[in-house]
């Protein structure tokens, strides 16, 4: 255990309450949390992402943001530049999956609450896609896990895991503890992965980070991956980083010759590097295959967790168009609201709408309610190609099926799970 | 006849409570793993499958994915739907975030596994600043 952790003269203003009371109970949270781990010292932040989801919020949160909202500018205005996560509700579209219009409206007070804060409401989970892409090195309190494992392992960016109320107090004093994920020597490696088989398509890049995540035991195991010759594409390594960060409780990964820290094993391990695990085809078949029991019904066919890139989204348009999604089936598509625009201009909304699927902006499917707009809609056997959302939807009442996004399409036209 | 141990740990954030033992082996995420209307566990796979942790000292492994929690665990405490404490063996970000937030007790990093050291039904007292807890056994 160490003591206090050191705080400079900005610092001790803040906890002293000379920026205002909102900003003194904001660093005195975050004071608590570096004592927590042991944190020597803050470290300022450039960019902040915020979990803004009013499933996650609940009513107490949402009267605590409005709170905040009513202060004047100068107590309440967010330090630095700081975005959202998915909100709960699509507010143009709400009605076509059946939404409970009190969670849109408890959306709608979170929204204006936020941005009386001064907070951009990007309601984005690829925000590494779609916003801003963080820089190596640069300090970040971002929220989503997604969004944080892959600034972390893909770009070299350095975050731990920012809750809602923590990225807001981050962003309201423009730092953190330095604690994690922020130190040199919590990056190193720790559980060495060999892949024997390229993933083959996004599931599988997905259940290949549902194994690694599944073995990790810890918030600061590093697991350590060799094997993948030749980059993965953005959309693979978002899966991929997604699952895991799903399955464990993981923000970062090395992948060895492909991500910046690891550009061989020496680099990522401080002694020898331990025995490898090693994971082949029949680990991911078997993974995907626990997912495939109980018949061939279908009630609802999801792609998001993570929302769509544009990149997706022109594949998941090329997959149906001309096709007819089956009368019993629904088809939802969620992205950010910056993806959905382009997907209108392309026309690929059309692509997808016209085939009888949804696209939804500024949502995540798990993020909008998920079990209550599943019993609404009378959702049970759900299918997806993302190995996150399934794991979350075990717990929501849903009897999930991870596929391929081509078999995913095959089996909303067919009414029926084929594969 | 009963019989009383002391556990040491890192020290935690919260106020000292007490309260009965509800434990596993298994991880934990509030998002993923429970009902918080009902206050039950709802994942049919974790081993506390069903069962009611409200005013419960949860003891389980580790603290998994899903940064919502952060949020949820206030959430919860204001609807007076929350465990009483939380104990696990590794805490994440968010955990320690939400406890921070929520006022919910919480403390991890124990001398040795604590979903072995406690069992269900166990009295336990948890004085987080300390970095103690007393386990009281019948």
């Amino acid at each position: 255990m160490t003591g206090e952790p050191r705080l400079n003269e900005e610092e001790r203003a803040l906890l002293a309450g000379a920026y205002g009371e909102p900003r003194r109970r904001a660093m005195e949270q975050l004071l608590s949390v570096g004592r927590f781990f042991d944190a020597e010292d803050f470290v300022e932040i450039s960019q902040v992402h915020l979990m803004a989801d009013t499933e996650a919020l609940g009513e107490s949160g949402v009267e605590f943001l409005e709170a905040l909202a009513k202060l004047p500018w100068e107590e309440r205005r967010v330090r630095v530049p700081t975005i959202t996560d998915p909100r709960g509700a699509d507010f143009k579209a709400y009605d076509r999956i059946k939404q409970d219009r009190s969670y849109v409206a408890l959306e709608r007070r979170a929204s204006d609450a936020f941005a009386a804060l001064g907070i951009m409401m990007t309601d984005t989970c690829i925000n590494y896609q779609t916003v801003i892409p963080p820089v190596k090195g640069e300090h970040l309190a971002f929220g989503d896990t997604g969004s944080s494992i892959y600034a972390n392992s893909v770009l070299g960016a350095r975050t731990n895991f920012e809750g809602g109320p923590s990225a807001l107090a981050a962003a309201l004093t423009g730092r953190v503890p330095r604690y994690g994920f922020h130190l040199d020597r919590c990056r190193r490696g720790t559980t060495r992965f060999v892949v024997q088989d390229r993933p083959r398509d996004l599931s599988d890049w997905g259940a290949l980070g549902g194994l690694i995540g599944r073995r990790m035991r810890s918030y600061f195991e590093v697991p350590v991956i060799e094997g993948i010759a030749g980059s993965p594409t953005s959309d693979e390594i978002k899966h991929f980083g997604a699952a895991l960060a799903s399955y464990g409780s993981t923000p970062l990964f090395h992948m060895i010759g492909i991500t910046p820290e690891a550009p061989d094993l020496q680099s990522v391990f401080d002694r020898n590097s331990p025995d490898p695990i090693q994971l082949g085809r029949q680990d991911i078949d078997d993974f995907l295959a626990g997912f495939r029991q109980g018949g061939d019904k279908l009630d609802v066919v999801v792609f998001a967790a993570p929302q769509l890139s544009l990149v997706e989204l022109q594949q998941l348009g090329g997959l149906m168009k001309g096709r007819r999604i089956h009368p019993d089936v629904t088809l939802i598509a969620t992205t950010s609201p910056e993806i959905k625009s382009g997907c209108d201009r392309f026309g690929i909304t059309a692509e997808i709408e016209e085939a009888g699927g949804i696209l939804l902006e500024g949502v995540c499917f798990y993020q909008m309610h998920a079990r209550e707009i599943g019993e609404a809609n009378g959702w049970k056997r759900l299918m997806s190609n993302s190995a996150k959302l399934v794991n979350i939807l075990g717990g929501y009442g849903y009897d999930p099926v991870l596929g391929s996004m081509q078999a995913c399409v095959d089996s909303a036209v067919a009414g029926r799970i084929v594969a | 006849m009963s019989s009383t141990i002391i556990l040491k740990a890192h020290a935690g954030i919260g106020a000292d409570v007490s309260g009965v033992a509800l434990v596993a082996s298994d991880n934990f995420s509030a998002r993923y793993d429970l009902n918080r209307i009902e206050g039950i566990f709802s994942r049919p796979q974790h081993k506390l499958f069903g069962q009611n942790y409200v005013g419960r000292i949860l003891v389980l492994n580790a603290a998994k994915g899903g940064v919502a929690t952060a949020w949820m665990l206030r959430e919860m405490a204001e609807r007076g739907m929350a465990p009483a404490a939380l104990l696990l063996n590794f805490a994440n970000t968010i955990m320690a975030q939400g406890a921070a937030f929520g006022n919910v007790p919480l403390m991890d990093r124990f001398e040795a596994d604590v979903t072995e050291l406690i069992r269900t039904g166990d009295h336990v007292e948890v004085r987080s600043s300390r970095g103690e807890v007393i386990v009281t056994r019948s």
